[in-house]
């Protein structure tokens, strides 16, 4: 080896080792902030998410996360929007209660749900997700690992997780005294959504087959999500966990404002194709009278209807 | 969350894609609008390489675009172009200049066409200008320009739509777009399912890309007369969607044959009035 390549990776190295340690000790502090949660139901704790897109000032935090607790093992659901939003998660459960960490659910493939999945890795749980969640993170998993670093600064999102346990249908997961019920929908927000129903206190956990006050966004099938959710109205609980919005609603009540959205979102669409309205247009033109009742609403309802036009300019 | 393509990375690892020119040696992806400089010398370099000793006039009021100033959606930029009409033409080529395969599309009108409006629906990687160039019947090529705000719209990961697109591939709607008369030029929507993959879309656990297949090339045809020719390259989005002109001497068939780059043909006919029913285009 030459002189000069040696001590330039001397100096690469010795630059590396001081930089990863200082990032590595303000990690380690920023880690260890807990997170405010409201306990929705009898050991069911959920952090309510910011009405914001990532930020390095929200730390990717947007979204409605928590954890469930059994008298033998807790399962998270969901991991959290970036790494150190799953690391304060995971620092919140550790003062709630020292038991295992056995199943982390990740509900659908979006960044701002399951990229907390890193600060799990060393608790060994079965990450549990749909059966098309693997191909969904293997299309996008790294396409969103960058953007989010991009968003929330280098590094800041943490790794791709992939899941360990595939729901086709339905499956239960047992936490020692509590049943979780599993359901694997139908393509509906995205085409890999996960629910969890718990059995003890009739708690049903949608994640983002829900949102309240918060624009809902489109990334799967419009009818589809119609669909899952009149099947999910009939489902008997007391309360629901949106993915975003309030961490805590009445059910079915909660759904209404979200089914009216969907559906001017699909009556507005189907009626621009029928006009020969184009897409573009009609992607400024649908479903405005929604506008006043959501947050982000200018953000991602043009998106909506893009999608939506596409859907349904085929039946 | 939503998918927010039109926010994405500017640098890329283009592979290469089988059967295309890729221009590799002339500068890309610029991302700011500030490059106008850059902008211009790149659009010399390509009108070299793709009219070599022809000359490209300004579009003398013969030849404009329309499209969105800033892309909803980088994988779906809807583009019009609208021809004057005060010349006879041969074609259009469609060129968006910092596209990994530039040359998007080249119509060549028939005898039944009416070629004064046409949409179509492409894919754009990075901030970019677009070119219409319209080849006259004296040969004079005239060239209009706008510029696109859409980033990584060719590398953005596949969709639901894609999944949808391929399990439904070579199914076509017609549309027509307004009243049928005789000898009166109307418009047509046509739509193909066909996911038109290119090649950019990498599985990032196999760390292979899928391969690509899109359409390579339209044609229309009235009463066996020809209404248009497309080649086509990987730009067309996904279920590509094209609204053109044509001239019905009487009711007959339009008859579509498009050929993907696996060399499927998918063919259908489409009864003229009838088809799938359309309505009157909107004010």
């Amino acid at each position: 080896m030459s002189p000069t390549s040696l001590s330039r990776r001397d100096v690469l190295l010795g630059a590396c080792a001081c930089c990863v340690s200082s990032i590595a000790r303000g990690a380690a502090s920023a880690a260890e902030q807990t997170l405010t949660t409201d306990e929705v139901a009898t050991g069911i704790h959920i952090r309510h998410g910011v009405d914001e897109d990532a930020t390095p000032a929200n730390s990717g935090a947007i979204a409605n996360i928590g954890f469930i607790i059994g008298k033998q093992a807790v399962a998270v659901m969901d991991p959290g929007g970036s790494l150190i939003d799953g690391q304060r998660l995971r620092a919140t459960i550790r003062k709630v209660t020292k038991l295992p960490i056995r199943y982390v659910v990740m509900s659908h493939v979006h960044p701002d749900h399951i990229f907390g999945a890193g600060a799990f890795v060393d608790d060994k749980p079965q990450f549990v997700g749909h059966a098309l969640l693997p191909n969904a993170l293997a299309q996008r998993g790294e396409y969103y690992r960058v953007r989010l670093d991009q968003q929330l600064g280098k590094g800041q999102a943490g790794p791709v997780v992939a899941p360990t346990l595939l729901v086709k249908d339905k499956s239960e997961i047992d936490l020692g005294g509590r049943t979780l019920e599993i359901t694997a929908h139908g393509t509906a927000h995205t085409d890999c959504d996960l629910s969890v129903l718990d059995r003890q206190t009739r708690t049903l956990l949608l994640s983002d087959l829900l949102f309240v006050k918060r624009v809902p966004s489109l990334d799967g099938s419009l009818k589809g999500w119609l669909a899952e959710l009149a099947k999910l109205k009939t489902v008997a609980a007391r309360r629901a966990v949106p993915g975003h919005g309030p961490t805590g609603v009445d059910w079915p009540e909660a759904s209404r404002d979200l089914e009216r959205y969907l559906a001017t979102l699909q009556k507005e669409t189907r009626a621009a194709i029928a006009k020969g309205v184009e897409i573009d247009q009609a992607s400024r033109t649908v479903a405005l009278s929604e506008r006043d009742q959501w947050t982000l609403f200018d953000d991602y309802n043009g998106h909506n209807v893009t999608r939506a036009y596409k859907e349904l300019e085929w039946d | 969350m939503g998918l927010n393509r039109s926010s994405l990375l500017k640098v890329l690892a283009w592979p290469i894609v089988g059967g295309l020119v890729l221009l590799a040696t002339l500068p890309t992806a610029f991302a700011d609008e500030e490059y106008d400089q850059d902008r211009a010398a790149r659009w010399k370099q390509l009108q070299e390489s793709l009219f070599p000793h022809r000359q490209v006039l300004d579009s003398g009021g013969i030849v404009s675009i329309d499209a969105p100033p800033r892309a909803l959606d980088a994988a779906l930029v809807p583009i019009e172009l609208h021809i004057s009409g005060s010349k006879p033409v041969k074609g259009v080529y469609l060129v968006i200049d910092d596209n990994p395969a530039p040359m998007a599309g080249h119509f060549v009108f028939g005898p039944k066409a009416d070629p004064r409006e046409l949409k179509l629906r492409v894919r754009v990687n990075a901030y970019t200008n677009i070119h219409a160039v319209v080849e006259t019947q004296d040969g004079q090529l005239h060239a209009a320009t706008k510029f696109v705000k859409a980033a990584g719209g060719c590398s953005a990961p596949a969709g639901s739509d894609d999944a949808a697109a391929l399990a439904d591939m070579g199914r076509m709607k017609l549309r027509l777009l307004g009243e049928f008369t005789a000898d009166k030029p109307m418009q047509a929507q046509l739509m193909i399912r066909h996911p038109n993959f290119n090649g950019m879309q990498m599985n990032q656990i196999t760390r292979f890309y899928t391969p690509p297949r899109f359409i390579r090339s339209i044609d229309a045809t009235y009463d066996g007369a020809q209404v248009f020719h497309l080649d086509a390259d990987i730009s067309l989005s996904t279920d590509p969607v094209i609204t053109f002109g044509f001239v019905p001497h009487a009711k007959g068939q339009m008859k579509v044959v498009a050929q993907d780059s696996s060399n499927a043909v998918f063919d259908h006919s489409f009864d003229v009035p009838g088809g799938t029913p359309g309505a009157a285009p909107a004010g």
